[in-house]
């Protein structure tokens, strides 16, 4: 393998595990605060791109993308307390099958109002065609968006969970819910507000992608199983070791391309879930006594 | 400051406490003793709002309480400090803390340096512990955080449920000492515990529950010489 290949290789990598890692994160968000994993966070990223490719026949690029997030964050609170908020101690398995069929509506939904066409957002800089040389490989400068803002994204997400006021009673809420409750905090809008978060991070990134994966109806599920793969592998619930998860599963999925056919490449995926299920079910840095408390 | 009239609560069909009445006044510590499964936390649960009262009424400062959400208690005056050492475990001691004024916090925008440092006054060891993270504390840190935590909400009421559990004997007298310091500094207790004889001796009044009822009740110092409360509770044998 040359050197360029292999730079190739790498920067498609790390592209496609930004993106994954980004939606392992909005699982981690939701898993948090409510213990369940929202199988319809691959609908938020569809979502994203979706309402982002239609205001911009209306409105420019940034500000098409800005009230895509918006909106999709609002889908997100608005799923929360239409299916979720007034269930009384519902049972993990009932909330994850609920989020099941959210993301057969959302994705049904979807191929009403767009219809089947693969849609995409213009690229943010240049066209299809430019390149930038970087490590004497040539890349879309789009593929430099894509880490930006995933990289923002996760240094933005530390600083919120850090410093604000907001940010750590969701991670009081995460840490132990009864003694939340007992602080004061409403524990049930921290569980809206981890929807319209991970809603909205996934809108975002569903955003910067599109250029380079195009938008369809049902291009969520995909991504849905890639992130939970991640998030998995990562260990669930720990947003820090999702970003290395992702990449390491972007630079394994683009590597094996040069070993097997490319239509192996989810299979690659799914195998390393199970054996991450079968082998290290806390994840690649969970703790087993942790992960042994859990419910789920 | 706390008054409970014909109080009953449980789980689902389970019918926990029977009709139960007690009331706590301004200033002074209250407990209930009683064994295991006597329905002890399960009042503190439901006058913290987690389990809703399926008939009677609480009333705190004058107001009922019933229907109220638990954040709101708290807003309202009232904070538990759940037994268990219930910490915010991957957050620091501090943070912890923070999240316990919370309620001040937002009503008056209150300084948070001043509050946290009458905190460490009361409990010195949560000081050097500041930016440690709550999990990695000992049994009787946690304890300390967790009322620490709850102070912080500057309650008119504070519930403990069972702080001596799991403690060693030292650190209970220490708990206690910080209990009775609380109310000689104008706190109200309500104080839940197994360890009958310390809570006694530093309460007030005391009442007994068993199996959903209040059996017997009356200043700490008649019950502490109660024949039933002496065999049951106190592990002494009486003489007949």
């Amino acid at each position: 393998m040359t050197s360029q290949l292999f730079f190739q290789y790498l920067f498609a990598g790390i592209t496609y595990g930004s993106i994954y890692a980004i939606v392992a994160i909005g699982f981690n968000i939701i898993y948090n605060t409510t213990g369940i994993i929202n199988f319809a966070q691959g609908e938020f990223v569809m979502l994203g791109g979706m309402i982002a490719i239609s205001l911009h026949t209306l409105l420019p690029l940034p500000l098409a993308i800005g009230l895509s997030v918006i909106i999709t964050m609002i889908i997100g609170a608005l799923i929360e307390i239409i299916f979720i908020r007034w269930l009384k101690n519902p049972s993990v398995l009932r909330m994850i099958i609920i989020t099941i069929g959210l993301s057969i509506l959302i994705r049904e939904a979807a191929l009403h109002i767009w219809g089947e066409g693969v849609r995409s957002l213009p690229y943010f800089n240049g066209n299809e065609i430019s390149t930038l040389r970087i490590l004497g490989t040539n890349i879309s400068p789009q593929v430099l968006w894509v880490i930006g803002v995933c990289s923002v994204i996760v240094a933005l997400l530390s600083l919120f969970f850090k410093f604000t006021s907001l940010g750590q009673e969701m991670r009081a809420c995460a840490a132990n819910r009864l003694a939340a409750t007992l602080c004061g905090i409403s524990t049930k809008n921290m569980v809206t507000f981890s929807f319209m978060l991970s809603a909205g991070i996934g809108a975002l990134a569903g955003c910067v992608v599109s250029p380079i994966t195009y938008t369809q109806y049902d291009g969520g599920t995909p991504l849905a199983i890639k992130g939970f793969t991640v998030a998995v592998l990562g260990g669930l619930g720990n947003s820090m070791a999702a970003v290395i998860a992702g990449i390491l599963l972007g630079i394994i999925e683009s590597f094996s391309v040069s070993i097997v056919p490319l239509a192996f490449q989810d299979a690659i995926s799914i195998a390393l879930l199970l054996t991450i299920l079968f082998v290290r079910p806390h994840g690649l840095f969970g703790s087993k006594e942790a992960a042994g408390l859990k419910e789920f | 400051m706390l008054k409970i009239k014909n109080l009953e609560a449980g789980y689902g069909k389970l019918r926990v406490l029977k009709r139960i009445s007690m009331h706590v006044d301004s200033g002074e510590i209250v407990t209930i003793i009683g064994a295991n499964g006597a329905g002890k936390t399960t009042l503190l649960y439901t006058i913290a709002g987690i389990i809703k009262a399926s008939a009677g009424d609480i009333a705190l400062l004058g107001n009922s309480i019933n229907q109220t959400k638990p954040e709101k208690i708290v807003a309202a005056g009232c904070s538990l400090v759940p037994e268990g050492r219930q910490v915010f475990s991957t957050l620091t001691v501090r943070e912890n803390l923070i999240l316990g004024g919370y309620v001040q916090y937002k009503k008056n925008k209150v300084n948070t340096a001043a509050e946290l440092q009458q905190i460490y006054d009361i409990f010195p060891v949560l000081q050097e512990r500041e930016s440690q993270l709550a999990g990695t504390l000992s049994g009787g840190e946690q304890q300390m955080l967790a009322m620490g935590r709850a102070l912080m909400a500057k309650p008119k009421l504070i519930m403990l449920d069972e702080p001596s559990t799991g403690l060693a004997p030292l650190i209970v007298k220490n708990i206690f000492q910080i209990i009775g310091k609380l109310r000689d500094t104008g706190n109200t207790v309500l104080l839940i515990e197994q360890n009958a004889k310390a809570a006694l001796a530093i309460a007030d009044r005391g009442y007994v529950l068993e199996t959903g009822k209040f059996i017997l009740q009356g200043p700490s110092e008649d019950l502490l010489v109660n024949r039933d409360v002496q065999r049951a509770y106190l592990g002494r044998e009486v003489g007949i």
